[in-house]
């Protein structure tokens, strides 16, 4: 009934823990894009000349690009030529050779992000590349990670380091002309994540990347590249936060994943960019492509993500199934609130013979909000015996926001199968009264019931993840009941 | 311990209780009857603090405290507790969770500490065999598949559990076969006590031969028009609600039931 409405409406007030601004000493491009701003970029990274050419080749094919607007998203026109496409903390070396050489305000703000970098405070077991801005300030566990010959590290660093591996992949499963952001990031990344696992490695801890927009008027670029050589095995988590600002701040990353034979990647995201404050003023634009390609046989990738973060989401984290036998997975929670709007989903491109997908997808939104699940699942004519199952849940919190499903299925291949299943559901007045009856607050109980609805994907985050995806769903539904 | 006098209750602007008057004391029992549509059961949601119902005039007083004012939580944690009619599934949060948040929801009230998974574990294994619930349904998500009487069991096990001093049964014997009715029945007589009040709703007497109340209301038209003791069951049985005058259109074809 209207009453519960009411509440759930009042409690869309939440505070966004990891709004501060951190001081500190940058440089940071005049806002504008051209060939000599990409040069000046990649002077300073100190690229290779096939690098450069690489993002001229993509800012060209860009150029003659049109912004997609087919998604279930609106937003004012970005100018691209006021976006900085360059800022980093200014370093009184080149690079700085360990963490006792990284700026201690930075250090400071990790830490206050809860992402300790100092070697004796580091996360038990995680490995983290720290992004501030356009460049990775420190990687932790190196050095063990090198010892099983794992290769982990910014993928400016791989640039010049591992110059063969990055050509040979680099593109391969997002290329230039992909889309609008995508050869527009190619054109401009600046930072990011690069990991290499060889053959037959297990690699021994979590891999993670924590992004950290701080400047203002800049856009992140980052570009992940990871590769899993045959019989490898990653597990990948990725964070990423920034100040409250009430300009609106755009990031477009790729992400592109390459599992050979019976290699795995598990490639865990939750996503708390700032989502802009109650009006619907300021927040990210967080416009990703990320891309998966299974080339080998039996190899499998799976994408787990927790999105509750940025005012505008568009975001299809995919799976290419080449090799036979491989198998894609995607397992999504995304939550919207105020004016939050998400357009996000997966597509399971099925090219090889019985190759498996699945999908499981939970959306919830509450306040003004709009969230759609935007999904493609197709079948190439050589997907002998191929099948996907395809789960879509919408949870609405109130009775002012949206969610909507866009499922689309092509298939070349008779044999292959497709299962659809699609709910809608309420937090409804019911569910808030029993709770409430057995003492119950009704901010637990609607995070409670919103846990519960998303138990399937929480339960494949890796554990520690899996406590922090449950608090940030209780943080963002601060306020959502009252 | 609960006061009602001259209890006015709407529901989207059509009055349905119509001055109801009712004093229970501590170690009563005691049994609304009467048929559809009488107000039984949002005399229940409305001491339970369902928002849905408007309260228009009167006053309700929980041992002399004005019930109305508390929101539903705190009724709660003052001790009432209602064991639905149709118990609401909560996909994915499970039993045990779910009872644990509740039990330390009121521990917190009381200025006691919470109970940790293992202690509570342990205690929620133990009332759930004095229901015959199979301890696997505490690790099930809340009233997710369960059959009628399996959440019917659910609820008394939650009353046993929160030990409430007013425990309010809304058609609790409903879609019961008569062995999940003996077991409810046993659950609900192992919640008697001298410090704790009972207030049962119901269609049926049949309901009354296994918790046997000390008081007996009839409900018909938004008000209590007879009072009695045991024996005013008996005799509804036997006669009809017609005998009172009431117009009952469900007995008739329930009547098997």
């Amino acid at each position: 009934m209207a009453t519960t409405d009411k509440e759930v409406n009042e409690l869309i007030k939440r505070e966004y823990e990891h709004g501060f601004v951190t001081e500190i000493e940058a440089d940071t491009f005049e806002p504008g894009l051209n060939e000599d701003v990409i040069a000046r970029l990649s002077a300073i990274k100190k690229e290779p000349e096939w690098m450069l050419e690489w993002r001229l080749k993509a800012y060209r094919r860009w150029l003659e690009m049109e912004e997609p607007d087919w998604a279930h998203v609106g937003y004012p026109k970005i100018d691209y030529n006021s976006i900085s496409y360059y800022s980093a903390p200014k370093r009184k070396e080149d690079m700085p050779q360990s963490l006792d050489e990284v700026d201690p305000e930075l250090l400071k703000t990790y830490e206050k992000l809860g992402i300790p970098l100092h070697e004796r405070e580091k996360l038990a077991g995680v490995a983290v590349d720290a992004v501030f801005d356009s460049v990775s300030v420190a990687t932790t566990f190196k050095e063990p990670l090198a010892k099983a010959g794992v290769i982990f590290c910014s993928i400016s660093e791989a640039v010049r380091d591992y110059p063969e591996l990055v050509q040979k992949y680099l593109g391969t499963v997002v290329p230039h002309g992909d889309n609008f952001f995508a050869g527009l990031n190619s054109a401009v990344f600046s930072d990011g994540t690069f990991v290499y696992v060889p053959k037959g490695v297990r690699c021994p801890m979590e891999l993670s990347t924590y992004f950290r927009i701080n400047a203002a008027n800049t856009g992140q670029f980052e570009r992940t590249l990871i590769i899993a050589d045959e019989g490898s095995y990653v597990s990948y988590l990725e964070g990423c936060t920034a100040p409250m600002r009430d300009e609106n701040q755009l990031h477009a990353a790729v992400v592109e994943l390459v599992a050979l034979d019976d290699a795995q990647i598990k490639y865990s995201t939750v996503q708390n960019w700032y989502p802009g404050d109650e009006n619907g003023k300021g927040g990210i634009y967080n416009f990703v492509t990320k891309r998966g390609a299974c080339i080998g046989k039996n190899s499998k990738i799976s994408w787990t993500q927790v999105e509750t973060g940025s005012a505008v989401t568009w975001k299809y984290p995919s799976c290419v199934l080449r090799g036979e036998n491989s198998v894609g997975e995607f397992y999504s929670v995304a939550l919207t609130h105020n004016y939050q709007q998400a357009d996000t989903g997966t597509k399971m491109i099925h090219l090889g013979k019985n190759t498996r997908s699945t999908i499981i997808s939970k959306g919830i939104s509450a306040g003004k909000s709009s969230n759609a699940y935007r999904g493609l699942v197709k079948f190439g004519p050589g997907a002998e015996g191929a099948r996907n199952f395809t789960q879509c849940d919408s949870l609405l919190i109130g009775d002012r926001c949206g969610a909507h499903t866009f499922p689309y299925i092509e298939s070349k291949n008779k044999s292959a199968i497709v299962e659809h299943e699609a709910t809608t559901s309420k937090v409804s007045d019911e569910q808030m009264f029993l709770c409430r009856q057995r003492g119950i607050d009704p901010e637990q109980a609607v995070s409670m019931i919103v846990n519960g609805f998303c138990k399937e994907v929480f339960k494949e985050l890796p554990m520690e993840f899996a406590v922090e995806a449950g608090k940030l769903l209780e943080v963002s539904l601060e306020g959502s009941v009252g | 311990m609960l006061s009602i006098k001259n209890l006015h209750a709407s529901v989207e602007g059509k009055e349905i209780l119509k001055g109801i008057n009712l004093e229970i004391k501590a170690g009563e029992v005691h049994a609304i009857m009467g048929p559809n549509g009488s107000g039984k059961s949002t005399l229940s949601q409305v001491l339970a603090g369902n928002e849905a119902f408007e309260v228009t005039e009167g006053e309700v007083t929980l041992n002399g405290e004005n019930l109305l004012d508390l929101e539903t939580e705190e009724r709660a944690r003052e001790g009432i507790f209602l064991a639905f009619q149709y118990p609401v599934e909560i996909p994915g949060v499970s039993n045990l969770q779910f009872l644990r948040t509740a039990v330390n929801a009121m521990r917190t009230h009381r200025g006691e500490e919470e109970m940790n998974a293992a202690e509570f574990m342990k205690l929620a294994k133990e009332v759930s065999k004095q229901v015959d619930l199979d301890p696997s349904f505490l690790k099930r998500g809340v009233n997710e598949g369960f059959s009628g009487g399996e959440k019917k069991r659910n609820e008394i096990m939650q009353a046993l559990l929160l030990q409430p001093k007013l425990a309010i049964l809304d058609e609790t014997d409903s879609g019961l076969d008569i062995d999940a009715l003996k077991v409810v029945s046993d659950g609900v007589n192992a919640l008697r006590s001298e410090d704790r009040a009972i207030l049962m709703v119901t269609h049926y007497q049949r309901l009354l031969n296994h918790i046997v109340p000390d008081y007996v209301h009839v409900l018909a038209g938004g008000k209590i028009i007879k009072s009695g003791g045991r024996e005013l069951a008996l005799e509804l049985e036997e006669k009809g609600y017609g005998w009172l005058g009431i117009k009952d259109e469900e007995t008739a074809d329930s009547a098997a039931n």
